[in-house]
Protein backbone atom coordinates (compact mmCIF):
# COMPACT_ATOMS: atom_id res chain seq x y z
CA UNK A 1 0.00 0.00 0.00
CA UNK A 2 1.01 3.29 -1.08
CA UNK A 3 0.87 5.84 1.74
CA UNK A 4 0.95 9.60 2.01
CA UNK A 5 0.92 11.92 5.20
CA UNK A 6 0.54 15.23 4.94
CA UNK A 7 2.39 17.48 7.61
CA UNK A 8 2.11 20.70 8.00
CA UNK A 9 4.11 23.01 10.38
CA UNK A 10 2.49 25.14 12.41
CA UNK A 11 3.83 27.68 15.79
CA UNK A 12 3.86 25.35 19.01
CA UNK A 13 0.15 25.52 20.27
CA UNK A 14 1.90 25.21 24.00
CA UNK A 15 3.71 29.16 23.56
CA UNK A 16 2.18 32.65 22.28
CA UNK A 17 1.02 32.47 19.12
CA UNK A 18 1.11 35.53 17.09
CA UNK A 19 -0.26 37.15 13.38
CA UNK A 20 2.58 39.11 11.83
CA UNK A 21 1.47 43.01 11.85
CA UNK A 22 2.39 43.87 8.37
CA UNK A 23 0.84 41.03 6.22
CA UNK A 24 -1.27 39.32 8.82
CA UNK A 25 -0.25 35.77 8.50
CA UNK A 26 1.42 33.52 10.93
CA UNK A 27 4.14 35.22 12.50
CA UNK A 28 6.69 31.95 11.90
CA UNK A 29 9.54 33.76 13.37
CA UNK A 30 8.76 34.27 16.43
CA UNK A 31 7.28 30.91 17.09
CA UNK A 32 8.34 27.47 18.19
CA UNK A 33 7.51 26.23 14.76
CA UNK A 34 6.37 22.16 15.35
CA UNK A 35 4.67 19.80 13.45
CA UNK A 36 0.83 19.52 13.92
CA UNK A 37 0.37 17.32 16.97
CA UNK A 38 -2.41 15.84 14.96
CA UNK A 39 0.05 14.88 11.97
CA UNK A 40 1.75 12.85 14.43
CA UNK A 41 -1.36 10.61 14.94
CA UNK A 42 -1.20 10.44 11.05
CA UNK A 43 2.02 9.17 10.82
CA UNK A 44 1.97 6.44 13.46
CA UNK A 45 -1.13 5.43 11.93
CA UNK A 46 0.66 5.08 8.42
CA UNK A 47 3.70 3.17 10.01
CA UNK A 48 1.48 0.58 11.39
CA UNK A 49 -0.22 -0.09 8.27
CA UNK A 50 3.07 -0.09 6.59
CA UNK A 51 4.01 -2.77 9.20
CA UNK A 52 1.15 -4.51 8.59
CA UNK A 53 0.51 -4.59 5.54
CA UNK A 54 4.30 -3.39 3.50
CA UNK A 55 3.99 -0.38 0.70
CA UNK A 56 5.81 2.85 1.62
CA UNK A 57 4.99 6.20 3.54
CA UNK A 58 5.63 9.13 2.02
CA UNK A 59 5.77 12.34 4.06
CA UNK A 60 4.08 15.80 1.79
CA UNK A 61 5.08 19.16 3.17
CA UNK A 62 3.71 22.67 1.77
CA UNK A 63 5.89 25.02 3.44
CA UNK A 64 8.64 27.42 3.91
CA UNK A 65 12.33 26.64 4.35
CA UNK A 66 12.24 25.91 7.71
CA UNK A 67 9.57 23.39 7.55
CA UNK A 68 12.75 21.28 6.62
CA UNK A 69 13.00 20.76 10.20
CA UNK A 70 9.63 19.23 10.99
CA UNK A 71 9.97 17.11 7.66
CA UNK A 72 13.11 15.62 8.87
CA UNK A 73 11.65 15.29 12.48
CA UNK A 74 8.58 13.31 10.98
CA UNK A 75 10.96 11.24 8.57
CA UNK A 76 13.06 10.24 12.04
CA UNK A 77 9.78 8.51 13.19
CA UNK A 78 9.91 6.25 10.34
CA UNK A 79 8.60 7.19 6.63
CA UNK A 80 10.71 6.18 3.91
CA UNK A 81 10.69 10.14 1.73
CA UNK A 82 8.97 13.41 1.68
CA UNK A 83 8.14 15.51 -0.67
CA UNK A 84 8.54 19.51 0.30
CA UNK A 85 6.15 21.58 -2.07
CA UNK A 86 8.47 24.74 -1.55
CA UNK A 87 7.45 28.30 -3.93
CA UNK A 88 8.02 31.81 -3.17
CA UNK A 89 4.68 32.38 -4.63
CA UNK A 90 3.26 30.04 -2.25
CA UNK A 91 3.37 32.83 0.31
CA UNK A 92 -0.13 33.92 1.54
CA UNK A 93 -1.93 31.17 0.37
CA UNK A 94 -5.38 30.18 1.86
CA UNK A 95 -6.99 27.12 2.37
CA UNK A 96 -8.47 26.71 -1.29
CA UNK A 97 -5.40 27.39 -2.73
CA UNK A 98 -3.50 24.69 -0.58
CA UNK A 99 -5.86 22.16 -1.37
CA UNK A 100 -4.87 23.02 -5.08
CA UNK A 101 -0.86 22.05 -4.59
CA UNK A 102 -1.81 19.48 -2.38
CA UNK A 103 -3.99 17.84 -4.43
CA UNK A 104 -1.72 18.43 -7.74
CA UNK A 105 1.52 16.55 -5.45
CA UNK A 106 -0.64 13.51 -4.19
CA UNK A 107 -2.14 13.22 -7.83
CA UNK A 108 1.60 12.68 -8.90
CA UNK A 109 2.66 10.50 -5.95
CA UNK A 110 -0.49 7.95 -6.65
CA UNK A 111 -0.99 6.55 -3.04
CA UNK A 112 -3.63 4.22 -2.12
CA UNK A 113 -4.15 6.35 0.89
CA UNK A 114 -4.06 9.98 1.94
CA UNK A 115 -3.45 10.40 5.85
CA UNK A 116 -4.14 13.65 7.31
CA UNK A 117 -4.45 15.06 11.29
CA UNK A 118 -8.52 15.69 11.69
CA UNK A 119 -7.26 19.64 12.14
CA UNK A 120 -4.62 21.50 12.55
CA UNK A 121 -3.75 23.49 15.78
CA UNK A 122 -2.97 26.75 14.30
CA UNK A 123 -6.26 27.17 11.77
CA UNK A 124 -8.37 24.38 13.04
CA UNK A 125 -10.56 24.40 9.65
CA UNK A 126 -11.24 20.94 8.98
CA UNK A 127 -12.10 21.92 5.66
CA UNK A 128 -8.69 20.17 4.11
CA UNK A 129 -9.12 16.49 3.89
CA UNK A 130 -12.50 17.25 1.97
CA UNK A 131 -11.42 19.89 -0.10
CA UNK A 132 -8.78 17.29 -1.15
CA UNK A 133 -11.37 14.40 -1.60
CA UNK A 134 -13.62 16.73 -4.08
CA UNK A 135 -10.39 17.25 -5.95
CA UNK A 136 -8.69 14.27 -6.43
CA UNK A 137 -12.31 12.25 -6.54
CA UNK A 138 -10.90 10.25 -3.68
CA UNK A 139 -13.20 8.95 -1.12
CA UNK A 140 -12.85 10.88 2.28
CA UNK A 141 -13.12 9.27 5.35
CA UNK A 142 -12.54 12.34 8.31
CA UNK A 143 -12.58 12.35 11.94
CA UNK A 144 -11.23 9.05 12.58
CA UNK A 145 -10.31 7.32 15.94
CA UNK A 146 -9.85 3.67 14.36
CA UNK A 147 -8.83 2.88 11.09
CA UNK A 148 -8.97 -1.24 9.68
CA UNK A 149 -8.40 -1.75 6.47
CA UNK A 150 -8.42 -5.22 5.06
CA UNK A 151 -6.85 -5.50 0.79
CA UNK A 152 -8.41 -2.14 -0.51
CA UNK A 153 -11.66 -2.02 1.74
CA UNK A 154 -11.04 0.97 4.28
CA UNK A 155 -13.51 1.10 7.60
CA UNK A 156 -13.11 3.66 10.25
CA UNK A 157 -14.84 4.86 13.21
CA UNK A 158 -15.67 8.41 12.87
CA UNK A 159 -16.16 10.52 16.00
CA UNK A 160 -19.22 12.22 15.99
CA UNK A 161 -20.87 15.00 18.55
CA UNK A 162 -23.36 12.01 19.30
CA UNK A 163 -21.01 9.19 19.41
CA UNK A 164 -19.39 7.56 16.12
CA UNK A 165 -20.54 6.18 12.98
CA UNK A 166 -18.86 3.76 10.97
CA UNK A 167 -17.86 4.49 7.11
CA UNK A 168 -16.37 2.57 4.88
CA UNK A 169 -14.86 2.89 1.52
CA UNK A 170 -12.35 1.49 -1.01
CA UNK A 171 -9.23 3.01 -1.89
CA UNK A 172 -7.59 5.76 -2.72
CA UNK A 173 -8.98 7.36 -0.30
CA UNK A 174 -8.15 10.33 2.61
CA UNK A 175 -8.41 9.48 6.33
CA UNK A 176 -8.28 11.74 8.91
CA UNK A 177 -7.52 11.21 12.21
CA UNK A 178 -8.03 12.56 15.63
CA UNK A 179 -5.54 12.06 18.75
CA UNK A 180 -7.83 8.93 20.06
CA UNK A 181 -6.93 6.85 17.22
CA UNK A 182 -3.49 5.94 18.78
CA UNK A 183 -0.10 6.55 20.30
CA UNK A 184 3.05 8.25 18.36
CA UNK A 185 5.85 6.51 19.09
CA UNK A 186 9.20 9.03 19.67
CA UNK A 187 11.83 8.76 17.25
CA UNK A 188 14.76 6.49 18.17
CA UNK A 189 18.65 7.69 17.78
CA UNK A 190 19.04 5.39 14.88
CA UNK A 191 15.60 6.62 13.09
CA UNK A 192 16.79 10.50 13.65
CA UNK A 193 20.26 9.42 11.86
CA UNK A 194 18.24 7.54 8.99
CA UNK A 195 15.87 10.59 8.58
CA UNK A 196 19.09 12.88 7.83
CA UNK A 197 19.79 10.51 4.53
CA UNK A 198 16.26 9.82 3.50
CA UNK A 199 15.26 11.60 0.28
CA UNK A 200 13.36 14.75 0.48
CA UNK A 201 12.55 15.81 -3.11
CA UNK A 202 11.43 19.30 -3.55
CA UNK A 203 8.52 20.33 -5.48
CA UNK A 204 7.97 24.03 -6.91
CA UNK A 205 4.72 25.22 -8.42
CA UNK A 206 6.10 24.65 -11.91
CA UNK A 207 7.03 20.93 -11.13
CA UNK A 208 3.38 20.41 -9.97
CA UNK A 209 2.16 22.60 -13.02
CA UNK A 210 0.20 25.02 -10.27
CA UNK A 211 -0.52 28.62 -12.06
CA UNK A 212 1.59 30.98 -9.26
CA UNK A 213 -1.51 33.27 -10.14
CA UNK A 214 -3.60 30.51 -8.61
CA UNK A 215 -2.31 30.58 -5.28
CA UNK A 216 -0.59 33.30 -2.91
CA UNK A 217 -2.14 36.46 -2.48
CA UNK A 218 -2.80 36.82 -5.86
CA UNK A 219 -4.84 33.42 -5.87
CA UNK A 220 -6.44 33.94 -2.15
CA UNK A 221 -10.21 33.84 -2.02
CA UNK A 222 -10.35 35.05 1.25
CA UNK A 223 -8.45 37.93 3.02
CA UNK A 224 -7.67 39.02 6.28
CA UNK A 225 -8.44 42.62 6.84
CA UNK A 226 -7.01 42.98 10.24
CA UNK A 227 -6.06 40.96 14.08
CA UNK A 228 -5.95 42.25 17.12
CA UNK A 229 -4.92 40.58 20.82
CA UNK A 230 -8.20 39.98 22.97
CA UNK A 231 -7.85 41.59 26.43
CA UNK A 232 -6.63 38.74 28.39
CA UNK A 233 -8.69 37.33 31.07
CA UNK A 234 -8.07 38.84 34.92
CA UNK A 235 -8.45 36.83 37.18
CA UNK A 236 -11.22 37.36 39.80
CA UNK A 237 -11.76 36.42 43.18
CA UNK A 238 -9.96 33.36 44.82
CA UNK A 239 -11.39 32.14 48.23
CA UNK A 240 -9.44 29.18 50.41
CA UNK A 241 -11.83 26.94 51.40
CA UNK A 242 -12.22 26.41 55.15
CA UNK A 243 -15.12 24.70 55.09
CA UNK A 244 -17.87 27.27 53.89
CA UNK A 245 -15.90 26.71 50.03
CA UNK A 246 -19.01 25.10 48.53
CA UNK A 247 -21.70 27.32 49.80
CA UNK A 248 -19.70 30.39 48.63
CA UNK A 249 -19.26 29.20 45.12
CA UNK A 250 -22.60 29.00 45.19
CA UNK A 251 -22.93 32.16 46.44
CA UNK A 252 -21.49 33.68 43.52
CA UNK A 253 -22.96 31.64 41.00
CA UNK A 254 -26.61 32.93 42.34
CA UNK A 255 -25.07 36.45 42.31
CA UNK A 256 -24.38 36.00 38.92
CA UNK A 257 -28.06 34.49 38.06
CA UNK A 258 -26.72 31.16 37.43
CA UNK A 259 -28.57 28.93 40.77
CA UNK B 1 -33.87 40.90 -0.48
CA UNK B 2 -31.51 38.33 -1.54
CA UNK B 3 -31.93 34.76 0.58
CA UNK B 4 -29.15 33.66 3.11
CA UNK B 5 -28.66 29.93 3.02
CA UNK B 6 -28.74 28.31 6.49
CA UNK B 7 -27.69 24.81 7.01
CA UNK B 8 -29.61 23.34 9.44
CA UNK B 9 -28.50 20.63 12.34
CA UNK B 10 -30.70 18.48 13.65
CA UNK B 11 -30.84 15.31 15.87
CA UNK B 12 -33.61 13.18 16.31
CA UNK B 13 -36.58 15.72 14.84
CA UNK B 14 -35.09 18.39 17.01
CA UNK B 15 -33.71 21.46 15.51
CA UNK B 16 -29.59 22.44 17.18
CA UNK B 17 -29.15 25.48 18.68
CA UNK B 18 -26.50 26.50 16.20
CA UNK B 19 -28.95 26.86 13.49
CA UNK B 20 -31.57 29.01 15.85
CA UNK B 21 -28.59 31.35 16.07
CA UNK B 22 -27.63 31.15 12.46
CA UNK B 23 -30.82 31.96 11.44
CA UNK B 24 -31.31 34.98 13.92
CA UNK B 25 -27.87 35.69 12.23
CA UNK B 26 -29.20 35.39 8.90
CA UNK B 27 -31.72 38.12 9.14
CA UNK B 28 -29.59 40.68 10.21
CA UNK B 29 -27.85 39.69 6.36
CA UNK B 30 -30.82 39.30 4.37
CA UNK B 31 -33.99 36.51 4.20
CA UNK B 32 -33.48 33.49 5.83
CA UNK B 33 -33.62 30.35 3.87
CA UNK B 34 -32.97 27.31 6.10
CA UNK B 35 -31.27 24.19 3.84
CA UNK B 36 -32.33 20.90 5.52
CA UNK B 37 -30.07 17.66 4.35
CA UNK B 38 -31.14 14.13 5.06
CA UNK B 39 -32.99 11.03 4.83
CA UNK B 40 -36.84 11.82 3.96
CA UNK B 41 -39.08 12.40 6.57
CA UNK B 42 -36.14 15.04 8.12
CA UNK B 43 -37.65 18.21 7.09
CA UNK B 44 -40.96 17.80 8.19
CA UNK B 45 -40.81 18.16 12.06
CA UNK B 46 -38.36 20.80 12.19
CA UNK B 47 -40.41 23.24 9.69
CA UNK B 48 -42.60 24.88 12.58
CA UNK B 49 -39.32 25.88 14.99
CA UNK B 50 -37.29 27.03 11.64
CA UNK B 51 -40.27 29.14 11.41
CA UNK B 52 -40.37 30.82 14.78
CA UNK B 53 -36.76 31.61 14.37
CA UNK B 54 -37.55 33.32 11.26
CA UNK B 55 -37.20 30.98 8.16
CA UNK B 56 -39.05 32.48 5.11
CA UNK B 57 -38.12 29.18 2.95
CA UNK B 58 -37.38 25.89 3.84
CA UNK B 59 -35.81 24.39 1.16
CA UNK B 60 -35.60 20.27 1.94
CA UNK B 61 -33.04 18.27 -0.13
CA UNK B 62 -34.19 14.76 1.36
CA UNK B 63 -33.29 11.21 -0.17
CA UNK B 64 -31.15 8.00 1.74
CA UNK B 65 -28.44 8.56 -0.31
CA UNK B 66 -27.92 12.13 1.16
CA UNK B 67 -27.95 9.88 4.58
CA UNK B 68 -25.99 7.03 3.66
CA UNK B 69 -22.78 8.85 2.52
CA UNK B 70 -21.07 10.76 4.35
CA UNK B 71 -20.49 14.83 3.75
CA UNK B 72 -19.89 15.17 -0.16
CA UNK B 73 -23.72 14.39 -0.80
CA UNK B 74 -24.70 17.60 1.22
CA UNK B 75 -22.60 19.48 -0.37
CA UNK B 76 -23.77 19.09 -3.68
CA UNK B 77 -27.28 19.43 -2.82
CA UNK B 78 -26.01 22.94 -1.55
CA UNK B 79 -23.83 23.73 -4.53
CA UNK B 80 -26.57 23.09 -6.61
CA UNK B 81 -29.33 25.22 -4.67
CA UNK B 82 -26.30 28.04 -4.21
CA UNK B 83 -25.70 28.36 -8.31
CA UNK B 84 -29.87 28.08 -8.44
CA UNK B 85 -30.87 30.93 -5.85
CA UNK B 86 -27.68 33.10 -5.56
CA UNK B 87 -27.70 33.81 -2.05
CA UNK B 88 -26.44 36.52 -0.25
CA UNK B 89 -24.58 34.50 2.18
CA UNK B 90 -24.04 30.64 3.29
CA UNK B 91 -24.10 29.95 7.09
CA UNK B 92 -23.25 26.47 8.03
CA UNK B 93 -22.40 25.40 11.86
CA UNK B 94 -19.23 25.32 12.82
CA UNK B 95 -18.99 21.96 13.52
CA UNK B 96 -16.77 19.13 12.10
CA UNK B 97 -19.44 17.89 9.66
CA UNK B 98 -20.51 21.37 9.09
CA UNK B 99 -17.11 22.71 8.05
CA UNK B 100 -16.60 19.54 5.82
CA UNK B 101 -19.11 20.15 3.59
CA UNK B 102 -18.12 24.02 3.73
CA UNK B 103 -14.68 22.68 2.48
CA UNK B 104 -16.47 20.74 -0.36
CA UNK B 105 -18.39 23.90 -1.01
CA UNK B 106 -15.78 25.79 -1.50
CA UNK B 107 -13.50 23.65 -4.03
CA UNK B 108 -17.20 22.72 -6.18
CA UNK B 109 -17.76 27.45 -5.92
CA UNK B 110 -14.27 27.85 -6.29
CA UNK B 111 -15.28 29.68 -3.10
CA UNK B 112 -13.76 31.72 -0.64
CA UNK B 113 -14.49 29.57 2.67
CA UNK B 114 -14.11 31.02 6.66
CA UNK B 115 -14.06 28.77 9.72
CA UNK B 116 -15.15 29.33 13.13
CA UNK B 117 -16.77 32.63 12.51
CA UNK B 118 -18.68 34.78 15.53
CA UNK B 119 -19.61 37.54 13.79
CA UNK B 120 -20.86 38.37 10.48
CA UNK B 121 -21.61 41.78 9.29
CA UNK B 122 -23.54 42.77 6.34
CA UNK B 123 -20.73 43.91 4.54
CA UNK B 124 -19.03 40.60 4.32
CA UNK B 125 -16.88 41.17 7.56
CA UNK B 126 -16.32 37.91 9.70
CA UNK B 127 -14.88 37.96 12.84
CA UNK B 128 -13.13 35.07 13.89
CA UNK B 129 -11.29 34.04 16.53
CA UNK B 130 -8.11 32.76 16.76
CA UNK B 131 -4.85 30.88 18.69
CA UNK B 132 -7.08 29.75 21.53
CA UNK B 133 -9.12 32.68 21.54
CA UNK B 134 -6.52 34.99 22.16
CA UNK B 135 -6.74 36.89 18.61
CA UNK B 136 -9.41 38.13 17.35
CA UNK B 137 -9.50 38.52 13.66
CA UNK B 138 -11.17 40.27 10.96
CA UNK B 139 -11.65 38.62 7.44
CA UNK B 140 -13.61 38.44 4.48
CA UNK B 141 -14.25 36.18 1.48
CA UNK B 142 -12.85 37.66 -1.74
CA UNK B 143 -13.59 35.64 -4.26
CA UNK B 144 -17.46 34.56 -4.63
CA UNK B 145 -20.13 34.73 -1.60
CA UNK B 146 -19.68 34.92 1.69
CA UNK B 147 -19.52 31.07 3.33
CA UNK B 148 -18.86 30.46 6.64
CA UNK B 149 -19.30 28.57 9.52
CA UNK B 150 -21.12 29.61 12.45
CA UNK B 151 -19.41 28.47 15.93
CA UNK B 152 -21.71 27.59 18.44
CA UNK B 153 -22.75 29.87 20.74
CA UNK B 154 -21.25 32.99 19.20
CA UNK B 155 -24.93 34.75 19.45
CA UNK B 156 -28.12 34.61 21.52
CA UNK B 157 -30.72 33.07 19.27
CA UNK B 158 -34.31 35.11 19.24
CA UNK B 159 -37.27 34.35 17.71
CA UNK B 160 -39.16 36.21 14.92
CA UNK B 161 -41.85 33.90 13.56
CA UNK B 162 -42.25 33.62 10.07
CA UNK B 163 -44.31 31.01 8.02
CA UNK B 164 -41.99 29.05 5.78
CA UNK B 165 -42.66 27.77 2.33
CA UNK B 166 -41.63 24.40 1.67
CA UNK B 167 -39.53 23.65 -1.34
CA UNK B 168 -38.42 20.04 -2.00
CA UNK B 169 -35.31 20.17 -3.84
CA UNK B 170 -34.73 17.36 -6.39
CA UNK B 171 -30.96 16.82 -6.04
CA UNK B 172 -28.60 14.84 -8.88
CA UNK B 173 -25.21 13.03 -7.41
CA UNK B 174 -22.80 11.88 -8.55
CA UNK B 175 -20.80 8.49 -8.49
CA UNK B 176 -18.09 10.23 -6.86
CA UNK B 177 -20.55 11.69 -3.92
CA UNK B 178 -21.17 8.05 -2.96
CA UNK B 179 -17.82 6.70 -2.56
CA UNK B 180 -18.04 6.56 1.65
CA UNK B 181 -20.70 4.35 3.30
CA UNK B 182 -22.07 5.17 6.60
CA UNK B 183 -22.96 1.81 7.85
CA UNK B 184 -23.68 2.41 11.41
CA UNK B 185 -24.68 5.18 14.01
CA UNK B 186 -23.72 4.67 17.39
CA UNK B 187 -24.83 7.67 20.07
CA UNK B 188 -23.07 6.99 22.82
CA UNK B 189 -24.63 7.76 26.22
CA UNK B 190 -24.86 11.20 27.61
CA UNK B 191 -28.34 10.68 28.68
CA UNK B 192 -30.30 13.75 28.97
CA UNK B 193 -27.81 16.11 29.19
CA UNK B 194 -27.36 19.22 26.25
CA UNK B 195 -24.61 19.00 23.97
CA UNK B 196 -21.31 20.11 24.86
CA UNK B 197 -20.57 22.54 22.37
CA UNK B 198 -24.19 24.10 22.65
CA UNK B 199 -24.88 24.05 26.23
CA UNK B 200 -25.11 27.17 28.26
CA UNK B 201 -23.43 25.64 31.18
CA UNK B 202 -20.30 22.75 31.22
CA UNK B 203 -19.22 21.46 33.99
CA UNK B 204 -15.73 19.55 33.77
CA UNK B 205 -13.26 17.57 35.35
CA UNK B 206 -9.76 17.08 35.17
CA UNK B 207 -7.03 14.82 36.83
CA UNK B 208 -8.39 16.41 40.16
CA UNK B 209 -11.09 14.09 39.65
CA UNK B 210 -9.56 11.19 40.04
CA UNK B 211 -11.27 8.54 38.84
CA UNK B 212 -14.35 6.91 36.34
CA UNK B 213 -16.22 6.57 39.37
CA UNK B 214 -15.61 9.66 41.03
CA UNK B 215 -16.93 11.46 37.67
CA UNK B 216 -20.29 11.80 39.36
CA UNK B 217 -19.53 14.30 41.45
CA UNK B 218 -19.10 16.03 38.00
CA UNK B 219 -22.17 14.89 37.01
CA UNK B 220 -24.38 15.58 39.48
CA UNK B 221 -23.52 19.10 39.99
CA UNK B 222 -23.96 19.59 36.31
CA UNK B 223 -27.44 17.65 36.43
CA UNK B 224 -28.59 20.48 39.03
CA UNK B 225 -27.38 23.37 36.20
CA UNK B 226 -28.67 21.50 33.80
CA UNK B 227 -25.33 21.73 32.12
CA UNK B 228 -23.26 19.45 29.75
CA UNK B 229 -20.67 17.74 31.47
CA UNK B 230 -16.89 18.24 30.01
CA UNK B 231 -13.38 16.41 30.76
CA UNK B 232 -9.78 17.63 30.41
CA UNK B 233 -7.84 15.68 28.25
CA UNK B 234 -5.74 14.20 31.35
CA UNK B 235 -8.93 13.04 32.30
CA UNK B 236 -10.00 11.81 29.05
CA UNK B 237 -6.34 10.29 28.80
CA UNK B 238 -6.60 8.35 32.05
CA UNK B 239 -9.94 6.85 30.86
CA UNK B 240 -11.98 8.74 33.84
CA UNK B 241 -14.46 9.83 30.80
CA UNK B 242 -14.86 9.24 27.23
CA UNK B 243 -12.73 10.69 24.85
CA UNK B 244 -15.85 12.59 22.76
CA UNK B 245 -16.43 14.94 26.05
CA UNK B 246 -12.47 16.07 26.06
CA UNK B 247 -12.71 20.18 26.38
CA UNK B 248 -9.61 21.34 24.72
CA UNK B 249 -6.93 22.10 21.81
CA UNK B 250 -7.57 18.51 20.68
CA UNK B 251 -11.16 18.35 21.26
CA UNK B 252 -13.89 20.44 21.41
CA UNK B 253 -14.00 24.11 21.89
CA UNK B 254 -17.05 25.59 23.94
CA UNK B 255 -18.12 28.88 24.79
CA UNK B 256 -21.16 28.76 27.08
CA UNK B 257 -22.05 31.60 29.88
CA UNK B 258 -20.46 29.66 32.48
CA UNK B 259 -17.66 27.26 32.36
CA UNK B 260 -16.84 24.73 35.97
CA UNK B 261 -13.73 23.62 36.05
CA UNK B 262 -13.34 21.20 38.50
CA UNK B 263 -9.83 19.85 39.66
CA UNK B 264 -8.46 20.90 36.03
CA UNK B 265 -4.91 22.58 36.79
CA UNK B 266 -5.80 24.35 33.59
CA UNK B 267 -3.02 23.88 31.53
CA UNK B 268 -2.84 25.74 27.67
CA UNK B 269 -4.51 22.62 26.32
CA UNK B 270 -7.08 23.03 28.29
CA UNK B 271 -7.56 26.50 28.33
CA UNK B 272 -7.32 26.87 23.97
CA UNK B 273 -10.60 25.14 24.30
CA UNK B 274 -13.06 27.48 27.04
CA UNK B 275 -11.27 30.64 27.61
CA UNK B 276 -13.51 32.10 25.76
CA UNK B 277 -16.45 31.52 28.47
CA UNK B 278 -18.39 34.36 29.14
CA UNK B 279 -18.02 33.20 33.11
CA UNK B 280 -15.03 31.12 34.49
CA UNK B 281 -15.62 29.08 38.01
CA UNK B 282 -12.59 26.78 39.14
CA UNK B 283 -12.15 24.34 42.15
CA UNK B 284 -8.34 23.39 42.81
CA UNK B 285 -6.82 22.43 45.48
CA UNK B 286 -3.85 23.91 44.27
CA UNK B 287 -3.77 27.15 44.61
CA UNK B 288 -0.84 27.78 42.20
CA UNK B 289 -3.30 26.30 39.34
CA UNK B 290 -2.86 28.27 36.42
CA UNK B 291 -6.87 27.60 36.00
CA UNK B 292 -7.22 30.36 38.43
CA UNK B 293 -5.68 33.45 36.28
CA UNK B 294 -8.51 33.18 34.33
CA UNK B 295 -11.62 32.32 37.30
CA UNK B 296 -14.28 34.63 37.91
CA UNK B 297 -14.23 32.83 40.93
CA UNK B 298 -12.41 30.59 42.39
CA UNK B 299 -11.86 27.98 45.30
CA UNK B 300 -8.84 26.37 46.41
CA UNK B 301 -9.73 23.61 48.15
CA UNK B 302 -10.67 19.54 47.87
CA UNK B 303 -13.42 19.14 45.00
CA UNK B 304 -14.84 16.37 47.02
CA UNK B 305 -15.57 18.63 50.01
CA UNK B 306 -16.42 21.58 47.98
CA UNK B 307 -18.58 20.42 45.15
CA UNK B 308 -21.12 17.94 47.16
CA UNK B 309 -21.53 20.88 49.70
CA UNK B 310 -22.64 23.14 46.60
CA UNK B 311 -24.87 20.76 45.52
CA UNK B 312 -26.73 20.44 48.50
CA UNK B 313 -26.54 24.43 48.75
CA UNK B 314 -28.52 24.57 45.45
CA UNK B 315 -30.86 21.96 46.50
CA UNK B 316 -31.50 23.70 49.90
CA UNK B 317 -32.30 26.90 47.81
CA UNK B 318 -34.67 25.81 45.32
Amino acid sequence: MKIVVLVKQVPDSGAERNLRADDNTVDRASANNVINEMDEYAIEEALRLQEAHGGEVTVLTMGPDRATESIRKALSMGPDAAVHVLDDALAGTDALGTSKVLAAAISELAPDLVISGAESTDARGQVMPHMLAERLGFAALTGARKLTVEGSQLTVERQTEEGYEVVTAATPAIVSVWDTINEPRYPSFKGIMAAKKKPVATKSLADLQVPADQVGWAGAATTVLSHSKRPARSAGQKVADSGEGGVALVEFLSSEKFV
Amino acid sequence: MAEVLVVVESSGGTVKKVTLEMLTLARSLGEPAAVVLGAPGTAAPLVDKLGEYGAVKVYAAESTEIDEHLVAPKATALAQLVKAVSPAAVLIGSTQEGKEIAGRLAVKLDNGVLTDVVELAADGTATQVAFAGSTIVKSKVTKGLPLVTVRPNSLTPSPAAATPSVEQVEVALADTDKLAVVTKRVAEAKGARPELTEASIVVSGGRGVGSAENFRVVEELADLLGAAVGASRAATDSGFYPHAFQVGQTGKTVSPQLYVALGISGAIQHRAGMQTSKTIVAVNKDTEAPIFELADFGVVGDLFQVVPQAAEEIRKRR
